[in-house]
């Protein structure tokens, strides 16, 4: 079976002035993998993840998400694609409901629609009693749940989570991933960045970036095998800051 | 709101001592309270043979503190930086460089350059030597790592542990399970209270059941299925692998038998030893059915 491609990059290069931010990328995603997305601070992730997401243009190469050109398509990549990062995603000071509601309106859902989603999302993730609740007044653990429930909202192709996990319990952290799994299995891809090595090990295939480029890309039993490592976390070491060691 | 819910523990003189906790776990406001800057409501708190509620001033001097954003001034230099918290505190660069020197000596090449233009690993760097520059007898750093890649993670508790022959005091939080075996004790930290205290080693110990890890290629089914196998007492995802407990504690041999049906037919499965994190899930799920029958009771009361 060929899997589907619905990333696809092509010497992709962003520069800012006299840095090079990307430095001649390819790679490939597939229809319902889990892809990890590494690197050290400063790699140049988060400049890669803005052009995927059509929010940044990049300085040369072909960069094809869900099928639309990142340079002439944009638009059209950010109605196909779903994002969320630790940092921000849900309004505070909406309730639960009202940020369902908002996201559902942007994507051009029919009120209907949302109304539905809405209701099977809450009762899936037992918050029922919550709809009408602040976000501000729900614990982080629920509040990164709902996030990526909304992220999905729309059935985009693509999901891109920056460090979604960051900071919340053991507990949560898992049945966090165990949606991310449920996802990816019912055919959206997941496109995933974290700090949490042992989560990368739950992707089916990760791509390690240093210095602008990607200098390791295999699924993670694939690079521990080449690195001689026993854990994703010591490949990573090995090779994000090379003769460094 | 309860932050902190009468917790107890002892610190000895340098020390590497350990929070492990989620956000919200309360190890911000215990650190604020260790630092002077926040009164406790109730309880003893004594740092250096000082009380914390008389002895604040001459605690302070004694005390380098780098929160969990950073307390740099983004429009100073590297260099300003480190002389403004060395003035402050009545001493000079020159007079404790020998402290920070393995540390300072890696951003000094950049010392005209604003903090603000620093890389994360730079400024997590210039931070620390900042809080001991005044040769505090005890080093409060509140997720000193957190956000921050494995690499920079790694060389910073090697910072950390170089500190060791000054005979330092070192209190520092994390969310990252891994990063409690760096530390000489650790507290595992959960809705303000504490879980357990002790070596890293010894908490790993307090897992007390049989563990065993469980791998397949289709880890999403092989999760489900488990999670759905009559004898599995727990099963969570760790890495590549899915660690499980069955009831009777041995490996129930059955299990080969249903996730063959379930059509997962590559299994390895073996005993583990349980880490940090198995024995923090451990724990919480004990407070969680612990909650859960408190309720039951009050329910029956009730009744």
């Amino acid at each position: 079976m060929i899997p589907n491609t619905v990333i696809s990059v092509h010497n992709l290069v962003k520069r800012f002035g006299n840095f090079i931010a990307n430095d001649h990328l390819n790679f490939e995603v597939y229809e319902g993998e889990i892809f990890g997305f590494l690197g050290t601070n400063g790699a140049g992730k988060t400049t890669a993840i803005r052009i995927l997401s059509g929010l940044s243009e990049p300085t040369s190469g072909e960069v094809l998400v869900a099928g639309f050109n990142a340079r002439k398509q944009p638009e059209k990549i950010k109605k196909s694609i779903g994002y969320m990062c630790q940092k921000f995603s849900l309004y505070e000071d909406l309730t639960v409901r009202e940020n369902i509601m908002l996201y559902g309106g942007i994507y051009g859902m029919r009120k209907k629609e949302i109304r539905a989603r809405t209701n099977s999302l809450l009762a899936k993730l037992h918050f029922e009693e919550y709809g009408d609740r602040l976000i501000s007044s729900l614990p982080l653990g629920l509040r990164q749940k709902l996030a990526f429930s909304v992220a999905v909202l729309h059935e985009p192709r693509i999901v891109f989570l920056d460090e979604p996990t960051g900071g919340v319990d053991p507990i949560t952290r898992r049945q966090f991933w165990e949606m991310i799994y449920e996802t990816a299995a019912g055919g959206i891809t997941v496109f995933v960045t974290t700090h949490y090595m042992d989560e990368a090990e739950y992707c089916d295939r990760i791509s390690i970036m240093s210095e602008g480029r990607i200098v390791a890309l295999d699924t993670p039993a694939g690079l521990k095998k080449q690195y001689h490592a026993d854990s994703v976390e010591e490949v990573f070491i090995k090779i994000a800051r090379p003769g460094k060691n | 709101m309860m932050a902190l819910n009468d917790i107890s523990f002892d610190v000895n003189q340098g020390e590497i001592f350990g929070f492990i906790g989620p956000d919200g776990a309360g190890k911000t406001t215990l650190f604020r309270i260790l630092t002077t800057l926040l009164l406790p409501d109730e309880g003893e708190v004594t740092l250096m043979g000082l009380d914390c509620r008389t002895g604040f001033r001459e605690l302070r001097k004694n005390i380098g503190y780098m929160p969990g954003r950073f307390s740099l001034y983004m429009d100073l230099s590297v260099e300003e930086n480190l002389n403004f918290y060395a003035t402050v505190f009545g001493t000079t660069v020159k007079e404790n460089y020998g402290l920070i020197q393995d540390i300072y000596s890696q951003i000094e090449p950049f010392k005209n350059r604003l903090a603000g233009k620093l890389s994360g690993g730079m400024k997590q760097k210039l931070a620390l030597s900042c809080a001991l520059i005044h040769k505090p007898e005890l080093l409060v750093l509140d997720e000193p790592t957190t956000g921050v890649d494995a690499v920079s993670r790694s060389e910073f508790w090697e910072m950390l542990k170089k500190l060791r022959k000054y005979n330092i005091t070192i209190l520092v939080s994390t969310p990252y399970m891994d990063e409690a075996m760096q530390c000489d004790r650790v507290a595992l930290f959960q809705e303000g209270k504490i879980l357990s205290i002790d070596e890293p080693d010894k908490i790993r110990d307090g897992f007390r059941r049989k563990l065993f890890s469980v791998k397949a290629s289709d880890r999403y089914k092989l999760i489900t299925a488990l999670r759905n196998f009559p004898g599995t007492v727990s099963a969570y995802p760790f890495g590549d692998s899915v660690h499980v407990t069955f009831t009777g504690d041995e490996l129930d041999r059955s299990v080969y038998e249903y996730l063959d049906q379930t059509g997962i037919h590559d299994v390895l499965i073996h005993e583990t030893r349980a880490g940090i994190e198995d024995r923090f899930l451990e724990l919480m799920e004990q407070g969680i059915r612990h909650k859960a029958q408190g309720i039951r009771d009050k329910v029956g009361e009730v009744k």
